[in-house]
């Protein structure tokens, strides 16, 4: 066991720290969040010269990294600097899932996205699907050699300035079965997509997506059809990997800026942070993110681990993950008291990033109930 | 990074499961996991066993009998002993009192004191609180006197665990009262044959004799028994709390537990079905494993970052809270697991030999006094307040 990171780790998070540090402060983020698009393309082609999109992918696809450590290291730095660029949409989803599961010419776009040149969404979420990875209604038939999707997606992240969309489907089965789902690679201008894109409340961006009688090639298939279930959960599981490690990064932020004010803001003659119930509640909180940090770390250990005790061990960090999240949003605000109400303090925004982290790729009930359902076939 | 045990990491183990397997007697086992009360005869045999093996001081330097393990080693083997049932070292002499002769004992201490420790000459026993001072150890109130080639003491020790079971106490007294209480500390080693020392049993709230209060009268201590320089026992003391760490999360006693529980709820039935199965029971299972999970990770990184040469640090006291919460809500469980049979009250069933039928299932009994037992864990030690004040203070700063 060690928990030291490689020099190469170390390299990668000091270079986003630095890039994020200097050029990211809190003004230009919102600056980037109220674009039309929902983020800089400036920024994301400097994030791309310095490797950042590459270190969520493996080497083989043109990548610089993609273990489980890297998207760690990465978006922990990321989360800490409330970064609105499609990182999660993009590399972590889309990008992985053709690195592992795409065709020879699919993978190839995975450069693309590395150079920052081609933007990916993954569309699988549906207006009925809450949580659930396998309940896909979204039909996709067979026609001519080639396929015909019907169906809606809901809440797809970066969904409206993706070039091209990873979209799921169903072939076979009840609307909940593992079996008979099918991934595509859609470009989002085919003919019968529609997109309505929306801000979403810590500012990012999504769509909802209608697919009327898209027609497709029969090489739009990612991977064998019908079994895509397991390249689902690879990628969510991924993605929840990614969305701890972002928390944790903003949860560090939270950590920080309430300390300062404890220490500075001055109440009855004295700092704020000299009153017992208000260190009490720091402390609970730095010790839960520590944990939320453990449990992360763990999962990122665990990722290449045999399939039960990986989605065990990605569900319990999700878990923490929420439960501290929310925590560490309400204390800090309530511990800043009246600044933290408004629009122009940094905090709430990290705050409200934090929320609704819970809301993306399961919240805490979610995975605490798939942590007890693999912790049994474990 | 590399969240797997190493090809020797697993070699240990193995080695370790081997010693288990040939050393700790079954019936020794047995006792331990059946709650039955554990003679002091009990504790001696598996110290010899361990001291045989050269396992017993594993938190001492190599030179000085110590087992020379990495923290992950330290883990593995706490967690096979706690697994097996084998009881617990007791601390006092080698976990706690070792390391301070160890680091500001004389020559003679050492030499007279640490082979006595390692072969169970002397049982120590600890003489820190007392009835004025808990939370608040430095206004402790006993005091000693010099006269001559000895200081004469009186004060009272509460809350001494096993000091039925003592030869030696290694005690903090006032030495100046004139100063700030942390600077007239002094530490002493007392006799526990010394006229004048009087050993009184408290019954906890579980119904047992496990602590005691220490009277001492005109007790006399040669003046070769203080250890280090008088007036600088408050530093030893901080000391001897933060020398070992990696045991303070009871991670062991916790995956234990947590195993237990999910026996027991495979057991137990509600609706006619396994209480394992209930959702809402299942769900608080699974909250208390996950924290579990996470806390085992947060305790082989702090014991990994003290080892490559950072401090010990406050990440221990958050690492008590944290564990002491976790064993705390397992015992919660546990008792809520086995409904209207946590209520008998019978003491004899953990007396040696009992062999009535059990009421309940036999797994029942002690769960309820464990509980109670248990609640214990967020007092002593400092109390996870006080870890709190440590915490505010010294990492955050406040």
């Amino acid at each position: 066991m060690d928990f030291e990171l490689s020099e190469e780790r170390r390299i990668l998070r000091d270079t986003a720290a630095r890039l994020i540090r200097e050029r990211y402060p809190i003004q230009a983020r919102h600056e980037f969040a109220a674009r039309e698009e929902g983020f800089s393309r400036e920024m994301w082609a400097d994030f791309a010269e310095l490797g950042l999109i590459g270190a969520f992918l493996p080497g083989e696809v043109g990548g610089y990294g993609g273990t489980g450590v890297d998207i760690m290291v990465a978006m922990e730095e990321i989360g800490r600097g409330l970064v609105v660029e499609p990182f999660l949409a993009s590399a972590v989803l889309s990008a992985g899932l053709l690195a592992e599961f795409g065709t020879g010419s699919q993978k190839a776009l995975v450069g693309e996205v590395v150079a920052g040149t081609r933007l990916l969404a993954f569309a699988h979420g549906e207006p009925e699907s809450r949580y659930a990875l396998s309940e896909v209604r979204m039909q996709a038939c067979e026609s001519d050699g080639g396929w015909i999707l019907n169906g809606r997606k809901s809440v797809v992240l970066n969904g409206d300035t993706a070039d091209d969309l990873i979209v799921s489907a169903r072939v076979a089965g009840d609307a909940d079965d593992e079996d008979g789902l099918a991934l595509f690679l859609i470009a989002a201008n085919t003919q019968g997509v529609s997109r309505r894109g929306y801000a979403t409340v810590d500012g990012g961006r999504a769509a909802e997506i209608d697919f009327d009688n898209v027609r497709l090639s029969e090489d739009a298939s990612l991977g064998p059809a019908g079994q895509a279930f397991p390249a689902i959960e690879r990628a969510v599981g991924r993605g929840v990997l990614a969305l701890c490690a972002e928390a944790l990064g903003a949860m560090e932020v939270c950590l920080d800026m309430t300390l300062d004010f404890l220490r500075t803001r001055t109440q009855f003659g004295v700092p704020l942070g000299k009153f017992q119930a208000l260190q009490h509640r720091m402390v609970d909180m730095c010790l839960e993110i520590e944990q939320a940090r453990s449990a992360t770390i763990l999962a990122a250990g665990k990722l290449d681990a045999p399939r039960a005790e990986r989605e065990r061990t990605l569900s319990a960090a999700k878990n923490l993950a929420g439960r501290v999240g929310r925590m560490v949003g309400e204390e800090s605000i309530q511990l800043h008291g009246g600044i933290a109400m408004t629009w122009e303090y940094a905090l709430p925004h990290f705050a409200k990033r934090l929320t609704m982290i819970d809301h993306q790729l399961g919240d805490a009930d979610h995975h605490l109930e798939r942590f007890i359902a693999f912790s049994r076939a474990a | 990074m590399d969240m797997n045990f190493s090809d020797e990491e697993k070699t240990f183990r193995v080695a370790v499961r081997a010693f288990l397997k040939e050393e700790l007697p079954d019936s020794l086992a047995a006792k331990v996991k059946n709650g039955t009360r554990l003679r002091k005869e009990d504790y001696l045999t598996w110290h010899a066993a361990l001291n045989a093996r050269g396992w017993l001081a594993w938190h001492w330097p190599v030179e000085h009998g110590g087992a020379g393990w990495t923290p992950v080693q330290k883990h593995i083997f706490e967690e096979e002993c706690v697994r097996a049932g084998a009881p617990r070292v007791i601390p006092f002499g080698l976990n706690m009192l070792g390391p301070v002769l160890i680091k500001f004992g004389s020559k003679a201490q050492k030499e007279y004191y640490l082979p006595r420790i390692l072969n169970d000459e002397d049982w120590w026993c600890q003489g820190y609180s007392e009835p004025g001072a808990g939370s608040d150890l430095a206004s402790l109130k006993t005091q000693a006197l010099r006269d001559g080639d000895h200081y004469v003491i009186n004060g009272q020790k509460t809350w001494t665990t096993l000091g039925h079971f003592a030869d030696k106490m290694f005690c903090l007294v006032k030495t100046d009262t004139q100063v700030k209480p942390q600077e007239g500390i002094s530490f002493l080693l007392i006799d526990m044959k010394s006229p004048g020392v009087t050993v009184r049993p408290i019954v906890t709230l579980d119904g047992e004799h496990e602590v005691n209060e220490v009277f001492l009268e005109d007790v006399r201590v040669p003046v070769a028994n203080l250890v280090g320089e008088e007036n600088k026992g408050w530093t030893y003391a901080k000391y001897l709390l933060t020398y070992e760490r990696t045991g303070i999360a009871g991670v062991a006693f916790a995956k234990q537990g947590l195993e237990h529980l999910k026996q027991v709820t495979r057991d137990q039935k509600k609706d006619g079905r396994p209480l394992a199965e209930d959702p809402l029971f299942a769900a608080r299972i699974a909250q208390v494993e996950i924290d579990l999970m996470a806390m085992e990770t947060f305790n082989l990184r702090t014991v990994s970052a003290a080892a490559a040469g950072g401090a010990p640090g406050l990440e221990s006291s958050m690492l008590k809270i944290k564990g002491t919460v976790i064993r705390q809500e397992i015992t919660d469980l546990l008792r809520r697991a086995i409904g209207p049979f946590a209520l008998p009250f019978v003491p004899e069933a953990f007396d040696e030999g009992y062999n009535e039928t059990p009421i309940g299932p036999d797994y029942a009994m002690p769960l309820a006094r464990q509980y109670f037992n248990m609640r214990k864990l967020s007092i002593y030690g400092g109390s996870n307040e006080i870890q709190r004040n440590i915490v505010a203070k010294g990492m955050l700063r406040l």
